[in-house]
């Protein structure tokens, strides 16, 4: 026998690679989405549905056309832009107009994304800055909610028709939806969110709706479980870092406890805190971003405790009645700082070299 | 599989958990392979100045007999492998393309290759002096990879002492077992060798640090420490790169090495446990290292295993030998990890080579070349290096080529290219590969200014 001509590949060190790669990553963190996703389209019908569609397809599409204009290869195929498409509509109120969906999607992945030099270098969750966007341009649709389960939980007329705002027209005042309220809110279903119930009202949510997802709120705000859920999958398959979700969790209880053990009367439970609004999907599904979090573990606890107490405080504290999206994007404000100030003590270095 | 430990393992901080792919070797015991016709001895296969023939062509020659003397301190002879007949001294291929000068030699087939060799001589009563004397004329270079000279590390430099010898039995990287069987079957030498070290360097213990994924190999050395030395075997976590001299420092006698020095500043002495066998084996007979263990593994090889081949055995004669499935492979020297492709099936196995691994290029953990993304901050490369350091940051400099950056506020030059980021990154990013090219910059604009 013998060793004959083949081809010799030639490279160097090292020979072998780790099996995770990034497009990998990002598109688990889309399967983890997708019981989310699809309880939100159960919960909010149709126009739910519509409006994932519409702001997906726009994140990709804007993906795909800036990185043609910029004559680039599409980035398309690594999934960040599905991510930030679904995550946009998952924080938006379910009954959105969708022109306005369509003007978030391209902001997202245009400014928040695009404009900083694309995936690895945007210090933002697009999804957030998008939806920031949104807020500050269109104050109203984006704090108009829509009732879970309308018309009654097993109905199917929430799939075979759309909520009115969902299809108004570019620039006209959307169809009042608080008159599209009136109509459906026999059953004691409520368009206001817990949030605002506990702020404007004092009057709190059982937290066994809150846990299930009962409530009204934004579409991916209904059901803690099925984020938790997400989050687990993606912890344990180590595309996500555990200690994001667990610090901001663990902060903002914490700090909600404090204020209602100083007066149960005024102040919420944390378990309320915790299972209301959009914390729990900021926590595990934006805040988690990569790309906008510290890269230590040091760094993770500060950044997480500063979104958890943040947030807090803002609905505790301030005029709205939800702080999660503000308290993310002030933690990715900070990552490089934070990232400046735990870098890793080099093996071996005396004490005094660290500082420079 | 070995039930993983809980608790008091001992360890260092960071690094990774590849795939170990030793089962194909893990229990085969060291076979010989035959004499090749024809051997190649590099004159340079050891770290330092390189060896000075001291035969002349068509001069016959002894299997054990020396054929080189060293070109310096840090330098070792080479000994004649085969009985035969010196066919030219002239270039040969070397592992990684070029051509460097080296011995030929024709091995004569009838020659029942016998080696001659003295009475044993009592290691204790030579001196520390005589003894660096005798493990040069050894041959013997460390045989984990480094091929650095053993005795230079066995001169004490003034001023400094050692008061622990660390034994590294860690074995580390995937795929190799070579150090797994010379623990399991040749344990006298070994506490020979140690005994050697340990009188050279005026030493007052030894450690020897094995992974737990070789607990055979602990129980077998545990059981047979010999009386009057001061030496423990300890099981510490199987992790890449805990055979890292630094790593293993930290791990054994929780001793830092200062950034930019040597176990030595610290007190501590590493040698590999296969050096230190050879030593045992060769010196009381004042015998030359002629040959050496091989892993001959990975999914390309038809009869992967543990191989004693004699040194300058060409390539192509072993995968003749164990048989080599004809597939795009790739070819290493070394582990995965750290080892280097070879360019040529005419080079030959030298001291420093401790596996030959065939890739094939379908194998699931095989560098696929997979597309390159942007780096995602995911802090995997950064939980991994186990210098601490942050190859994220340094590689993103090093694509804008600011490598004077990269030396001055980012340690570069304490990147010991162990490959752990490489391998974790997601992106697919060459980070080792960049530092490496950076750190040889860097190193030419000092030698330039
Ligand atoms: S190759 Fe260098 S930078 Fe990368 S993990 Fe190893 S020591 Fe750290
Ligand atoms: S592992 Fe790769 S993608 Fe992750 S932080 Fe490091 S360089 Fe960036």
């Amino acid at each position: 026998m013998s060793v004959g001509t083949h081809a010799i590949d030639i490279r160097t060190s090292p020979h072998i690679k780790g099996q995770l790669t990034t497009d990998t990553i990002m598109l688990h963190v889309v399967y983890a989405l997708l019981p989310v996703t699809a309880f939100a389209v159960f919960v909010f019908g149709l126009s739910a549905l519509l409006m994932i569609l519409v702001t997906t397809g726009t994140c990709v599409l804007t993906e795909h056309l800036l990185c043609k204009l910029s004559r680039k290869q599409t980035t398309v195929g690594d999934y960040s832009a599905v991510i930030t498409g679904l995550l946009l509509a998952l924080c938006l109120p379910p009954a959105f107009p969708l022109w306005m969906a369509v003007v978030g999607g391209v902001v997202s992945i245009g400014l928040g994304k695009a404009l900083f030099g694309g995936l690895g270098m945007n210090p933002f969750n697009p999804a957030l800055v998008g939806r920031a966007f949104l807020q500050a341009a269109f104050p109203v649709a984006i704090t108009t909610w829509a009732p879970a389960f309308w018309p009654k939980v097993w109905s199917i007329e929430r799939f075979t028709s759309i909520m009115l705002p969902t299809v108004s027209l570019p620039f006209m005042r959307p169809e009042s939806v608080a008159a599209f309220i009136q109509g459906v809110s026999l059953d004691g279903l409520s368009g206001a969110t817990p949030l605002a119930k506990m702020k404007f009202e004092h009057q709190a949510t059982p937290l066994i709706d809150l846990f299930v997802g009962m409530t009204a709120g934004s579409a991916g705000e209904a059901s803690a479980f099925l984020i938790i859920l997400g989050g687990i999958y993606l912890c344990a398959r180590k595309m996500m870092n555990w200690r994001v979700p667990v610090s901001i969790l663990v902060t903002a209880s914490l700090v909600s406890g404090a204020f209602y053990l100083s007066d149960p009367q005024a102040y919420p439970t944390p378990m309320f805190m915790l299972f209301s609004g959009g914390l729990m999907l900021g926590a595990v599904f934006m805040a988690s971003d990569m790309v906008g979090s510290p890269m230590t573990p040091l760094g993770i606890w500060i950044y997480g405790a500063l979104i958890g107490a943040v947030t807090v405080l803002i609905r505790l504290k301030g005029g709205l009645p939800e702080g999660t999206m503000y308290a993310i994007l002030l933690g990715n404000a900070c990552t490089p700082l934070i990232d400046n100030l735990t870098q890793p003590r080099i093996f071996g270095a005396r004490k005094k070299a660290v500082k420079q | 599989m070995t039930f993983p430990w809980f608790g008091s393992r001992k360890t260092f901080a960071h690094g990774i958990h590849p795939p170990e792919c030793k089962d194909l070797t893990r229990d085969k015991g060291i076979r010989r392979l035959p004499f090749a016709p024809h051997l190649i001895l590099p004159l340079s296969q050891h770290t330092g100045a390189p060896a000075k023939p001291i035969v002349r062509e068509g001069q016959e020659v002894v299997r054990g007999e020396p054929i080189a003397e060293p070109g310096g301190f840090v330098s070792v002879p080479i000994h004649a492998p085969v009985t035969g007949i010196i066919e030219k001294i002239g270039l040969a291929r070397d592992a990684r393309g070029g051509m460097s000068p080296a011995i030929f030699i024709e091995q004569y087939q009838a020659a029942n290759q016998e080696i001659l060799y003295g009475a044993e001589t009592d290691i204790d009563s030579l001196s520390p002096a005589e003894l660096v004397k005798a493990v040069q004329a050894t041959g013997v270079v460390g045989l984990g990879g480094a091929a650095f000279p053993t005795h230079v590390k066995l001169a004490l430099p003034e001023g400094k002492s050692v008061d622990t010898v660390i034994v590294n039995g860690c074995e580390c990287e995937p795929f190799l077992t070579t150090d797994h069987r010379v623990m399991i079957e040749q344990v006298d030498s070994i506490y020979k060798g140690i005994r050697v070290v340990m009188r050279a360097l005026g030493a007052k213990r030894a450690i020897i640090g094995i992974e737990t994924n070789k607990l055979d190999a602990v129980e077998k050395l545990r059981a047979a420490i010999p009386a009057g030395i001061a030496c423990a075997v300890e099981a510490i976590e199987a992790k890449y790169p805990q055979g890292a001299e630094k790593m293993l420092t930290k791990a054994l006698v929780d001793r830092e090495v200062p950034s930019g020095g040597l176990p030595i500043d610290v007190g501590v002495a590493v040698f590999n446990v296969g050096t230190l066998a050879q030593i045992g084996e060769l010196l009381p007979f004042r015998q030359g290292l002629i040959e050496r263990v091989v892993t001959v593994s990975g999914t390309g090889v038809r009869s992967p295993g543990n191989y004693l081949m004699a040194i300058g055995t060409p390539l192509r004669f072993i995968l003749e030998q164990v048989g080599f499935r004809e597939r795009e492979c790739e070819l290493i020297f070394g582990g995965p990890m750290m080892g280097t492709t070879i360019a040529s099936l005419d080079v030959p196995v030298t001291k420093g080579v401790t596996g030959i691994l065939a890739i094939a290029k379908d194998h699931p953990l095989a560098h696929r070349n997979g597309r390159v993304y942007p780096c995602i901050k995911c802090g995997a490369c950064v939980e991994a290096c186990p210098m601490h350091l942050n190859p994220s940051e340094l590689g993103l400099l090093a694509r804008k080529m600011e490598y004077e950056s990269m030396a001055e506020q980012h340690h570069l030059m304490d990147c010991f290219e162990c490959g752990c980021c490489s391998f974790v990154c997601p992106s697919n990013i060459p980070l080792v590969q960049y530092f490496r090219v950076a750190k040889a910059i860097t190193r030419e604009r000092k030698v330039s200014k």
